[in-house]
């Protein structure tokens, strides 16, 4: 059986309603995890898929809950593969995935391109994230670490919240 | 690791084109870098609950994840590679102290907080410059899983080297604790750059980077941020090695005593 188009599409489909655990307002192909879907000559379907974080606890959640999707929707006997090239990187996050985000309360990543040269800068450039909540750009850094691998700790001085920055990488 | 040993995700293979008198080599190159993560995620991983302030807490925390993330992919990469039916649970559950390739900076005791993060530093930089070589190597999966940890390692040095200038610049107290904790280290670093028959069995193919590259590199590095925190670097000395022979400090086997009881007592159990 050779992959008819509209099969591709809708397992693409099916995996766009994989909510991420950590982030359930983006879906694993939003995130960029979900890298490529391809369909055997015998109609058996291969998800790859990549980690986000060397060490994301949420990664065997996902894994199951990719694998249940397609069960539901009739592919049973699909098989997941793990790519690690390229790396995964916030950059793939597209204008309507960062937009869903910021509504949910969780400042977008900004672009890699505004890391620091300096591995250890001497003073750290101040970053530009306004504040999900009021839109300020009176915000500052707490943490770079936060309640999940992919979160930063940040502060916002005119609505004095705390908040969440999806950290680039 | 609480992973299920019947997962369908396909783990990571070597691939063929290793030639067969390299396959010994990088398999246990592959130990040695799992092994250093390993390790000191663990170590890291004691802070939690008791670091000086809820951000520490949590930023220690992350800092583990991310090790022991590593440390779950290049081990489950070297068992793929050794090719003995052993994956990362195995290498890391069911291993004694004397099979174990780590460096020994990473398994002393974790000590106060400059302990921690001096230690922390004088590691993550070296790993950085070598994550950067190993991105580019000729095997895919290792220069796959390199090219994310040098990302997450990035934020290591960053955290860790702050941390060195806020506590060598900060108190009297906090420099008088950050200057101990360096000149104790400081003989554990040599081991990070010793090229051995592993090393020499590998350089020239194409899958790692020359660690005698590293060791310039990190040395430029570590300098500058030691010099900027008011700290002094230690006379040159005897480095301690052994680590990478599985010649061992009496604290890995209380480590590893505590961090693989439950495997040990009840093979195979699962969550």
């Amino acid at each position: 059986m050779v992959a008819a188009p509209h099969d591709l599409a809708s397992i693409w489909a099916t995996l766009d309603r994989v909510p991420d655990p950590e982030v359930p307002v983006l879906s694993v192909v939003e995130l960029g995890i979900v890298r490529d879907v391809a369909m055997d000559a015998d109609g058996r379907v291969t998800v790859s898929i990549t980690p986000t974080y060397s060490g994301c606890p949420a990664l065997r959640v996902i894994e199951r809950d990719i694998l249940d999707a397609l069960a539901r929707d009739g592919w049973a006997d699909a098989r997941l593969r793990m790519v690690y090239a390229p790396a995964w990187t916030t950059d793939w996050m597209g204008a309507d995935a960062r937009r869903k985000l910021e509504a949910y309360g969780i400042a977008s990543p900004p672009s890699r391109d505004t890391d620091d040269v300096e591995l250890v800068p001497l003073r750290r450039r101040a970053p530009s994230v306004p504040c999900p909540y009021c839109g300020s750009h009176a915000t500052a850094m707490r943490s770079e670490f936060g309640t999940t691998a992919c979160k930063a700790v940040m502060y916002c001085e005119q609505c004095r919240q705390p908040f969440e920055l999806f950290k680039a990488i | 690791m609480p992973r299920s040993t019947t997962s369908p995700v396909g783990r990571p293979v070597a691939p063929p084109a290793i030639a067969a008198n390299t396959r010994p080599a990088l398999a246990q190159y592959l130990l040695r870098l799992g092994d250093d993560r390993l390790v000191l995620g663990h170590r890291l991983s004691e802070w939690c609950g008791h670091a000086p302030i809820l951000e520490e807490d949590i930023a220690l925390a992350n800092i583990a994840l991310d090790l022991v993330g590593q440390a779950a992919l290049l081990l489950d990469l070297a068992g793929a590679t050794e090719g003995a039916a052993r994956d990362g649970d195995a290498l890391a559950y069911l291993r004694e102290a004397i099979d174990f390739r780590n460096v020994l900076l990473v398994e002393l005791p974790k000590g106060d907080f400059a302990f921690t993060i001096v230690r922390q530093f004088l590691f993550s930089v070296a790993a950085y410059y070598q994550l950067e070589g190993l991105a580019a190597s000729a095997h895919p999966d290792l220069a796959g899983i390199a090219a994310k940890a040098v990302k997450e390692t990035r934020y290591h040095v960053r955290h860790a080297g702050e941390w060195v200038i806020k506590l060598g610049d900060g108190t009297q107290e906090s420099h008088g604790r950050a200057q101990s904790a360096l000149d104790a280290l400081w003989r554990y670093t040599g081991e990070m750059f010793l090229a051995d028959d592993v090393d020499a069995a590998l350089v020239g193919t194409g899958l790692v980077p020359d660690l005698g590259t590293i060791e310039p590199q990190w040395r430029a590095q570590v300098t500058d941020v030691i010099e900027r925190a008011t700290l002094t670097i230690p006379p040159a000395g005897y480095m301690q090695r052994g680590g990478r022979i599985g010649r061992h400090t009496e604290h890995l086997g209380i480590m590893l005593a505590e961090m693989q009881i439950l495997q040990r007592s009840y093979p195979g159990a699962k969550w």
